[in-house]
């Protein structure tokens, strides 16, 4: 009796000290959002325009706009393109490296050393590794151009213009994602293999599993829930991608490099001041990301622990028919 | 167990020549990926102190020349200055690093410690958030800031790292095992006010938390480039990102030695402090997505 008492003075403090964070939550971030939301039903555009008005006869006007842009196609495209190239080559660069490193049998030295080293470039300034990468493929004098020309890869009236090229361009952007995020994936991946329980592996030993049994039957579906921790934040940063691309060429050459981001950040605030239409593509980008997560929980929940419930339900459901069957009888 | 014993001297003998080949393989790819990791900006630093006509004759070279004062000099009078966008960038990002920290602390020490009817569903609320994109508010934001006046105000970019969802998911994370309610018991029988008791007994306890999330958070602003390039206008407020993007514009194109000069000053700090700090960095990244 003493005790909920007390818990009821002391209550009012959890309120209280969560306060601040709810005003600066509202004021920075909710009324924000939902200032979002309105613009994008209305007409506001231009610089100094303050006034605006919603599109009450036409309520999704500027939805309907974006959605029909070629260049808004074409960073979407993008997005996913970049996002995908680069994360396929990262996990599997990262998932080969947590492996090498954790391996119980044969310790590699310099682990420390090669961490630090491999998460350097996370850590760097985005916009800076996009400004120096652009440096370093510069036209015609450049670090690569320099390299491709002594290992004779391209003669002297040939060098290659990295930055007029599409393909050229859009590879750069996601060698520099990859490069920049597989330290990371791979400390992470290293935390999930180190946290399985050392038995599960004695046990595999103990049976002659080999490596790549252990690896398949073992390390991957206890790492699976840190997978998709990782496939999600890199899924809504990928989808976000901003500082790279717009360092790196602004999104050209011929929009080869203009993500969703950049195509948000060019329509509301590099000239032409389309605040209505951003805010619109903002928040069709904002559902995708919705959606492809969702989509993502759903393919890699896990299968057994649901099916398991499922029979469960099923046999509490049997149980349930017969006691009732049993009460009738009696 | 015997027969566990000969399979582990069978492993031991089989040994050396075959792990010997994968393990010269792995130090291979692992070189590899340093010198790749450690190139970019071994050139960078080289190249700063070169200038433009030695770059030009090759771009490839390790050791350093002596032009980085001259290299410096070409930034007089431009709207690239280094001094101006560290001291912008350190502001900003300290001033917002330690309300994230002091506020998230507070917030999560809210869920720990007290029992509340909403206690839950805000917690339920804050993980829902940490969903969302900064992108959606960016437009709103922007249109708020304008509406009453405020872009180039950099409290603007410091205020809103009061809330910060997922540092509050952290922090929490970490004082659920860490903090004894004995203790917080105790203090308040001594007469200890709630308020003193999250000042002066639960900061100490979350020192640990506090520093990893300290790093982040810093590293995590000092790196901004969104928010600031959208809300700031006037160059003497740049901070370091938006001054390195100036870099790529045509006034620097024929001083090429000054633009790895001025995308060396932006990283030099943060490489610093990487180096100085990089066993807790590295700590930092495994735990918070053990955690997470």
């Amino acid at each position: 009796m003493k005790d909920s008492k007390k818990a009821y003075n002391y209550a009012r403090f959890g309120y209280f000290f969560s306060i601040p964070f709810v005003i600066g939550y509202i004021i920075f971030s909710l009324y924000p959002i939902l200032y979002t939301f309105t613009v994008a039903f209305s007409d506001l555009k231009g610089l100094t325009t303050r006034e605006y008005h919603i599109l009450w006869d036409d309520l999704f006007k500027n939805f309907k706009t974006v959605l029909g842009l070629a260049t808004f196609k074409t960073s979407i495209a993008n997005t996913i393109k970049i996002w995908v190239l680069n994360f396929i080559p990262q996990m599997l660069l990262a998932l080969l490296i947590a492996s090498w490193f954790t391996d119980r049998r044969s310790k590699i030295k310099g682990q420390g050393f090669f961490k630090v080293v491999f998460y350097m470039p996370n850590i760097i300034t985005a916009a800076t590794v996009a400004i120096l990468f652009n440096s370093l493929f510069g036209y015609p004098k450049g670090p690569v151009n320099d390299f491709l020309l002594l290992i004779g890869a391209v003669d002297k009236d040939h060098l290659i213009n990295f930055a007029i090229k599409k393909t050229a361009a859009q590879n750069i952007v996601v060698f520099i994602q990859t490069w920049m995020w597989y330290g990371q994936t791979a400390i992470v991946l290293m935390a999930g293999i180190l946290g399985i329980s050392p038995e599960l592996f004695e046990a595999a030993e103990v049976d002659g599993a080999n490596q790549w049994q252990t690896f398949w039957r073992i390390t991957i579906p206890n790492i699976k829930t840190i997978m998709l921790f990782t496939l999600i934040t890199s899924l809504i940063g990928g989808l976000n991608m901003f500082d790279i691309p717009y360092s790196y060429l602004a999104g050209g050459p011929d929009n080869a490099t203009l993500t969703a981001a950049v195509f948000i950040y060019n329509q509301a605030f590099a000239g032409a001041y389309m605040y209505a239409r951003a805010a619109a593509a903002s928040i069709i980008m904002f559902v995708i990301i919705c959606i492809l997560s969702a989509i993502t929980f759903y393919l890699m929940r896990d299968k057994e622990a649901a099916a398991l419930r499922k029979i469960e339900k099923e046999a509490r459901k049997k149980f349930k028919a017969k006691q009732s069957v049993a009460g009738k009888g009696v | 167990m015997a027969v566990n014993n000969k399979n582990t001297v069978d492993i031991v003998e089989k040994k050396p020549k075959s792990v010997l080949i994968k393990h010269t393989f792995i130090y291979i790819i692992c070189i590899f990926l340093s010198i790749l990791s450690i190139l970019p900006f071994w050139l960078m630093i080289v190249n700063a102190t070169r200038n433009t006509i030695q770059i030009q004759a090759s771009s490839i070279s390790l050791i350093p020349s002596h032009y980085l004062s001259f290299n410096w000099k070409v930034f007089n009078g431009k709207d690239f200055n280094p001094g101006v966008g560290f001291i912008n960038s350190l502001t900003i990002a300290a001033g917002a690093t330690v309300l994230a920290l002091y506020f998230s602390s507070l917030t999560a020490y809210a869920q720990i410690a007290y029992e509340w009817k909403l206690k839950n569903a805000f917690f339920s609320f804050i993980m829902a958030v940490m969903m969302v994109p900064g992108q959606v508010t960016m437009i709103g934001f922007y249109q708020m800031c304008f509406r009453f006046g405020l872009t180039n105000n950099r409290l603007l970019l410091i205020l809103p790292a009061i809330a910060a969802p997922s540092m509050v998911f952290f922090m929490r994370q970490y004082l659920q095992p860490a903090l004894s309610m004995e203790i917080v018991h105790s203090a308040r029988i001594d007469g200890a006010k709630e308020f003193y008791i999250f000042n002066n007994i639960v900061l100490p306890i979350m020192k640990p938390a506090i520093a990893t999330q300290a790093i982040f958070s810093f590293v995590g602003n000092w790196n901004n480039l969104f928010t600031p390039l959208v809300l700031l206008t006037q160059p003497k407020k740049y901070t370091m990102p938006i001054m390195v993007t100036l870099l790529r514009g045509d006034i620097y194109k024929t001083e090429l030695g000054s633009i790895y000069l001025g995308l060396t000053l932006t990283v030099l700090p943060l490489i610093i402090v990487y180096l100085a700090l990089s066993r807790y960095i590295i700590a930092g990244v495994a735990l918070g997505s053990v955690k997470g």
